[in-house]
């Protein structure tokens, strides 16, 4: 094993964490947005918001995230890009919008457990104080599924880091694509692929740490006491 | 105050209300009685539109609840409701279960909601326990929290849906002695109940429903000792 192909090439995997963590992150936060939208829709009891949201989600979970990825940047986007007399969008766009509609649809069906799992009674509660549909939402319903959606949330975080690299196929410059652009050159087998796994580990342990924080942070406060004291 | 004019509610193919025809006048109290499954709770939870209504009407103060240009919020916010789980809010201090409802829907300023939260504790006889979390406190001291909750608002009337029914025979007490001082200072209640001692003593009339209609009515007297229908007399037969 020689370890020095990864010092000549150090810009490449420098290039690639920056470009997964990136994406990562830009897709967990637009799944997020996208999530709860898709989630309080698939609620509703109005078939144009429930449908929709369903038929979504399940096109989405039903199907490979890799053959999203495809199908995005090979044909969704480019003709969208022709529409507005625009060339074809960069790998890196495509892998963005492939990967964050895909966590939209995983992150819809977090929201609507951890909200379903809070007892109709607190809705009943909220509303027979006078609140509206959406203050009793927003401070009695919410606050405590997002209580519960945490140690999910951070899973699927933690899936869509390490699916992240399936982008490497449309040539987006992530970990992956480092590392097989080094073995192809260098024809050094071992050393790339044990960086890339090394770097992937450090990535989601880290991850990891972080919603194990938020987990404990969260649980110091109000419902959280019923596990101290019971 | 409430009146009620051939109220039907139907889950699916179970007609549970078959045609109530009710009315609560100003500062009564009324206790609802019957077996489980006659339909009792169903007719309180209509009273505030908990429970949409298939036919009939309900009308508070007036005003027609089914009809879909009422402000069904606004109306709530006049019909204090006490659930048999107490449904406190987990997630908000003792303080902040009173609190909120004043200052999101009120708009009152943290301050003021706060003060009449400390004084409605007082009244429920826990003020020490404000910044307790509810999962700290006994099932008694749950239901007295969430009556204090419901009193924020100042609404005209309330409704109790089984209060102590989740409690502890040693806890019934306290929560009762909360009621009956509510209802002694002029309060307009509806009180669903399997307290029968407290439907004699404080109520002034009192319901007794079966099978999705109220089979019998009177004052507390007329229907405990001279109940006129058999089918009172075997339910009372039964609990008393």
């Amino acid at each position: 094993m020689d370890w020095s192909v990864i010092v000549e090439y150090k810009d490449l995997f420098i290039r690639g964490l920056f470009y997964t963590t990136i994406l990562t992150i830009g897709a967990v936060l637009t799944g997020l947005v996208i999530g709860l939208s898709l989630g309080l829709m698939r609620l509703s009891k109005k078939l144009v918001l429930y449908f929709p949201a369903k038929l979504y989600i399940d096109i989405f979970r039903g199907t490979p995230l890799l053959l999203q990825i495809l199908f995005i940047h090979f044909a969704v986007l480019p003709e969208v890009a022709k529409v507005f007399g625009l060339s074809s969008p960069d790998a890196i766009l495509s892998g963005f919008v492939a990967l964050s509609l895909n966590a939209g649809a995983y992150i819809a069906e977090i929201f609507r457990g951890g909200i379903q799992s809070v007892e109709k009674g607190q809705m009943e509660a909220a509303r027979s104080l006078g609140m509206s549909h959406t203050q009793a939402m927003r401070h009695i319903i919410l606050p405590q599924a997002f209580k519960r959606m945490l140690p999910p949330l951070g899973n699927e975080f933690i899936a869509l880091l390490k699916d992240s690299s399936l982008v490497s196929v449309i040539a987006v410059n992530d970990l992956i694509y480092a590392a097989q652009t080094t073995a192809k050159v260098t024809w050094e087998r071992w050393v790339p692929y044990i960086t890339a796994g090394v770097l992937y580990f450090i990535l989601t342990y880290l991850l990891s740490r972080v919603v194990f924080w938020l987990e404990k942070r969260y649980s110091t406060e109000g419902e959280g006491n019923l596990d101290d004291t019971n | 105050m409430i009146q009620i004019e051939g109220l039907h509610k139907r889950f699916g193919k179970l007609e549970v209300l078959k045609g109530i025809d009710l009315q609560i006048r100003k500062k009564e109290v009324v206790s609802i009685i019957g077996p489980s499954g006659s339909g009792k709770s169903t007719l309180l939870r209509c009273m505030n539109l908990l429970e949409e209504v298939s036919a009939g009407k309900v009308m508070v103060d007036g005003q027609d609840l089914t009809s879909t240009h009422t402000d069904m919020n606004k109306v709530r916010t006049e019909m204090g409701m006490v659930f048999q789980q107490f449904n406190l809010f987990p997630h908000k201090r003792v303080i902040d279960n009173i609190a909120l409802a004043p200052m999101e829907v009120r708009k009152w300023k943290r301050d003021k909601a706060e003060e009449k939260a400390y004084a409605l504790l007082e009244k429920v006889g826990l003020r020490e326990k404000a910044n307790s979390w509810p999962s700290q406190l006994s099932g008694g001291q749950m239901q007295r929290v969430a009556i204090a909750r419901a009193l924020a608002m100042d609404p005209k009337v309330m409704l109790f849906d089984e209060p102590t029914s989740a409690l502890d025979p040693e806890m019934i007490g306290e929560v009762l002695a909360v009621m009956k001082a509510l209802a002694k200072e002029g309060m307009t209640m509806v009180v669903v109940t399997h307290e029968m001692g407290f439907a004699r003593e404080v109520c002034d009339r009192v319901l007794f429903m079966d099978e999705g209609i109220i089979e019998e009515e009177g004052s507390p007297e007329q229907l405990f000792s001279h109940p006129k229908k058999e089918r009172t007399r075997s339910f009372l037969g039964k609990v008393l």
